[in-house]
């Protein structure tokens, strides 16, 4: 059991990472890497969502959509599911963490058209994870985009300090600069833990 | 068939209205009182966040005045009818303040000061700092002209003209985001009402400072000697204006003889 979490925890974060081996959740990691500290806010945000947004679809699928046939519903099921859970987790924070929830501000909303949390979701399905197992993968896929978010906000802010070119100002040097981070991560790419 | 079909939609329509029920239930449960003169304050104030109000963003500094922690006349972005449009929402009267601007103690462009190594990194005051001197220029009181401020105003007040950074007293609102941008820490803010200003911020004696900069005041006293109001003083060799005494006639400005004290008077506007 053990081993299984640990190889599923150091697949998620680095092997398998969500943005650089399965190219989800691109959006917010080209949007909000502007700075260190949006996108450790972000990369918060994501882990909670992911994690929380694991164990009630597992529970909902396993429950309610696989014992009545409805599996081809699961899509659609789990979309309802992040959208209702990313509000509660929204109004939920803005009442107990207010701080955390300021810090986090626009980005804990703009979560629920992450598909990095749909697709892990979907990935803890087809990979026919038990309970314990889907959370840990949502958590460490949580984990794995803010590795990711963390450091490409970091090359990033060194970019701006960078002679490059007029012509890759702004996006282009955004892009290049994310292809050479994901570059990196490909080291990691095919290894096998047991 | 059918059977599925129905299936599908009631499980989907009993699982959207299970959430649609807890979210309101859990509306109800975490609500936050908000007052709603927040919100009305925040439509008015000018939302550019640029923190000129002492306060973290429009949304604090709204917060603030709606909790009545915060006069309704900081924010410098949006001027007099933000501040007369906040004290009627809060119902208190408003006492205009002093609008600021920011001014840049610096006159030594690339023709007067003189350079202490050619610079050619990167296009920023922070880098150039860093290669001995604390300066480009050998003056180091000198500005060093590579629009760290510039990069930080968001009211495109503020440019690097022959290497020095200059002010559009006209789209200057006063929010201070260069006087915290610029590395030097030359950038001031003073009261628009103030006219004059010396445009040079060297302490050193006035032997040293003509060996370095053209224009760079050499505290000859003159202005302390000739100003009526005695609202000019040299101190530490650098002729200083206290804005309490000053009449703003220009009488300094016009006597200089190293003209770096900067007179922003009616003509400023038709410059």
């Amino acid at each position: 059991m053990l081993a299984k979490i640990v190889e599923i925890s150091l697949g998620a974060i680095l092997i398998n990472n969500f943005i650089f081996s399965q190219f989800l959740g691109c959006c917010p990691f080209l949007g909000c890497s502007n700075k260190v500290d949006t996108a450790t806010g972000m990369g918060l945000a994501v882990v909670f969502v992911m994690g929380f947004a694991s164990a009630i679809c597992w529970v909902i699928d396993n429950y309610i959509l696989v014992p009545l046939g409805l599996a081809f519903l699961e899509t659609l099921a789990f979309i309802l599911v992040i959208a209702a859970l990313v509000q509660l987790v929204e109004m939920f924070l803005k009442k107990a963490v207010p701080s955390l929830y300021s810090a986090l501000g626009i980005y804990l909303p703009l979560i629920t058209t992450n598909c990095a949390v749909l697709g892990v979701v979907l990935l803890n399905v087809q990979n026919n994870y038990n309970f314990i197992e889907s959370v840990v993968y949502g958590i460490t896929g949580g984990l794995g985009f803010m590795l990711a978010i963390v450091l490409f906000a970091t090359v990033r802010e060194r970019t701006q300090f960078s002679d490059y070119p007029e012509c890759f100002e702004g996006f282009p040097i955004c892009l290049v600069s994310a292809a050479l981070v994901a570059l990196a991560f490909m080291g990691f790419s095919g290894m096998k833990i047991l | 068939m059918i059977k599925t079909i129905l299936l599908a939609i009631l499980v989907l329509g009993a699982l959207g209205g299970l959430f649609g029920a807890l979210l309101a239930v859990a509306s109800k449960v975490f609500h936050v009182e908000v007052d709603p003169k927040q919100a009305e304050i925040r439509a008015c104030l000018a939302g550019a966040n640029c923190g000129g109000c002492g306060f973290p963003g429009c949304d604090g500094y709204a917060a603030a005045v709606a909790a009545g922690q915060a006069p309704p006349n900081k924010c410098v972005a949006g001027g007099e009818a933000t501040a007369a449009k906040v004290a009627e929402i809060m119902g208190v009267s408003n006492d205009a303040a002093d609008k600021m601007v920011a001014f840049v103690p610096c006159s030594g462009s690339t023709e007067m000061a003189e350079l202490r190594f050619n610079y050619n990194g990167p296009e920023d005051c922070r880098a150039a700092m860093l290669f001995g001197g604390n300066s480009s220029k050998l003056c180091t009181f000198a500005c060093i002209g590579l629009g760290n401020c510039a990069k930080a105003c968001q009211f495109d007040a503020m440019h690097i003209i022959d290497g020095v950074a200059r002010v559009d007293r006209l789209n200057c609102v006063g929010c201070g985001a260069c006087v915290e941008a610029c590395p030097k820490d030359i950038v001031k803010l003073i009261p628009e009402k103030q006219k004059i200003m010396p445009a040079c911020g060297n302490r050193e004696k006035g032997a040293a400072v003509m060996k370095i900069c053209k224009v760079g005041c050499i505290g000859c006293m003159k202005c302390q000697r000739e100003c009526p109001a005695d609202a000019i003083v040299v101190k530490d060799n650098l002729a200083e204006v206290d804005v309490t005494k000053c009449v703003q006639c220009g009488h300094c400005a016009d006597i200089c003889p190293r003209h770096i004290i900067s007179y922003f008077g009616p003509e400023y506007k038709n410059r």
